[in-house]
């Protein structure tokens, strides 16, 4: 029998899905999450599962369609159920790990990088999955690019402050976005962000951090 | 890496995850407890990682149901063998080590190549930097080239100190090994953990 992989894809920018995730003040457990929108497309790479869960995914855009449609499904069938049963962080990427992990088996991968995030019995949860099946829980995660420039920044701001407020996780975020959008040539000053919360989970945006362009005169010898 | 002593055992690994130049996680022990007499040591590719140790536990609850018993460090040992075996054409990469007490209450080793191949043995490093870990452990704990060297039994604080020494010692030429390690002491009483930091760079 023939069969066909991926031998081409189609990328949503360089800077896959980054992500951050603090417990809040008192009971105010939340989880917010980042992934900058397609050029001027506005196609989103954040997906709310439900209340509790987030996803957000880099890599090939079709492979990422077909999984959110797959999920899509499978939250519907579930409240069809109507048991009290609904998908958790923790099951979601236990799953989408062994999704991932079989299909790289297969020799077919679903090329794509998944965050998933949320509010686990209250404790806030934060996971990683790629294309090989690679797995594990952090506090905070990015990928990509946002490895490279944005991971060290938030670690160093989490181990600052492990309780840090909504709004400082978000200022954090905005500004580790600014540095990846000085620093990446391929990127655009424009993203979404996700936060879940136990009142339930939203993704924002597009939004534009300010940037400041005052040394870029300064800098000689490219002209 | 791990170390069979009289009547304990000692198993540890760092807990730093990469991949390439960048570090996945800080905290992600390679040791995964699989009872109270027994404790695995697994490196390699982190996906085959949790794919394996998913599939021993569930073999380990199976054997617990058919046999109302817990499986003993030999069987495990065993068990893992044929598991790893069974993928022979497209194995699992991993390397493992599984530490604990055998039927006897003494302290057992064995450590395995990714296809199936075991044997027991008194001490094994394994992982990036066992080629910086093994040698040590041959001189320290084989007494290899030492002359007129008295072979006194190992004692559990002594192993202990022994692990940690030789971890900082990789992790200074090893970008693989850092951040912290996981000591797991397996005794008749069960596992005991301690926690000893490594640097971060």
């Amino acid at each position: 029998m023939e069969t066909q992989f991926t031998t081409e894809f189609w990328r949503n920018g360089p800077t896959p899905g980054g992500l951050y995730q603090f417990p809040g003040q008192g009971n105010n457990q939340k989880v917010s999450q980042y992934g900058p929108a397609k050029h001027t497309l506005n196609l989103s790479r954040l997906m709310k599962v439900n209340d509790s869960t987030i996803i957000g995914a880099g890599g090939d855009y079709a492979d990422y369609q077909f999984l959110k449609s797959l999920i899509e499904q499978r939250v519907i069938e579930e409240e069809c159920l109507n048991d009290g049963f609904n998908y958790t962080p923790n099951s979601l990427y236990s799953w989408l790990t062994r999704v991932m992990y079989n299909r790289r088996s297969n020799f077919n991968p679903l090329w794509n990088v998944f965050v998933v995030g949320g509010l686990q019995n209250g404790e806030p949860f934060l996971g990683y999955i790629d294309k090989i099946g690679i797995a594990y829980q952090a506090p905070t995660i990015a990928t990509g690019y946002g490895a490279y420039i944005a991971q060290p920044l938030l670690r160093e701001a989490y181990e600052k402050n492990p309780n840090m407020s909504l709004t400082d996780a978000e200022r954090h975020i905005d500004r580790c976005l600014k540095i990846l959008y000085y620093r990446d040539a391929r990127s655009l000053n424009k993203y979404e962000v996700a936060i879940v919360t136990k009142d339930g989970s939203i993704v924002k945006g597009p939004i534009s951090s300010n940037p400041n362009w005052e040394v870029a005169k300064m800098i000689k010898g490219y002209e | 890496m791990a170390i069979a002593g009289e009547d304990f055992s000692v198993i540890a690994s760092d807990t730093r995850l990469s991949q390439g130049f960048s570090i996945h996680s800080r905290d992600l022990p390679k040791t995964y407890k699989l009872s109270n007499s027994t404790v695995l040591g697994a490196c390699g590719f982190h996906g085959d990682v949790l794919t394996l140790t998913k599939v021993i536990n569930a073999r380990l609850k199976i054997y617990e149901n058919e046999h109302h018993k817990k499986m003993s460090t030999t069987a495990i040992a065993a068990m893992l063998s044929t598991m790893l075996y069974y993928r022979r054409f497209f194995p699992y990469y991993v390397y493992n080590i599984v530490a604990g007490l055998d039927d006897e209450g003494k302290g057992c080793v064995f450590s395995f190549d990714p296809v199936g191949s075991y044997e027991r043995e008194s001490y094994r490093a394994g992982g990036s930097a066992s080629s910086m870990l093994q040698p040590l452990l041959d001189n320290q704990i084989g007494f290899k080239n030492q002359q007129g060297v008295e072979r006194l039994p190992l004692s559990k604080d002594k192993v202990v100190n022994l692990v940690k020494d030789v971890f900082i010692s990789a992790s200074e030429r090893d970008i693989y090994t850092g951040d912290g390690i996981i000591i797991n002491i397996i005794t008749k009483d069960g596992v005991q953990e301690e926690r000893f930091p490594l640097r971060r760079d």
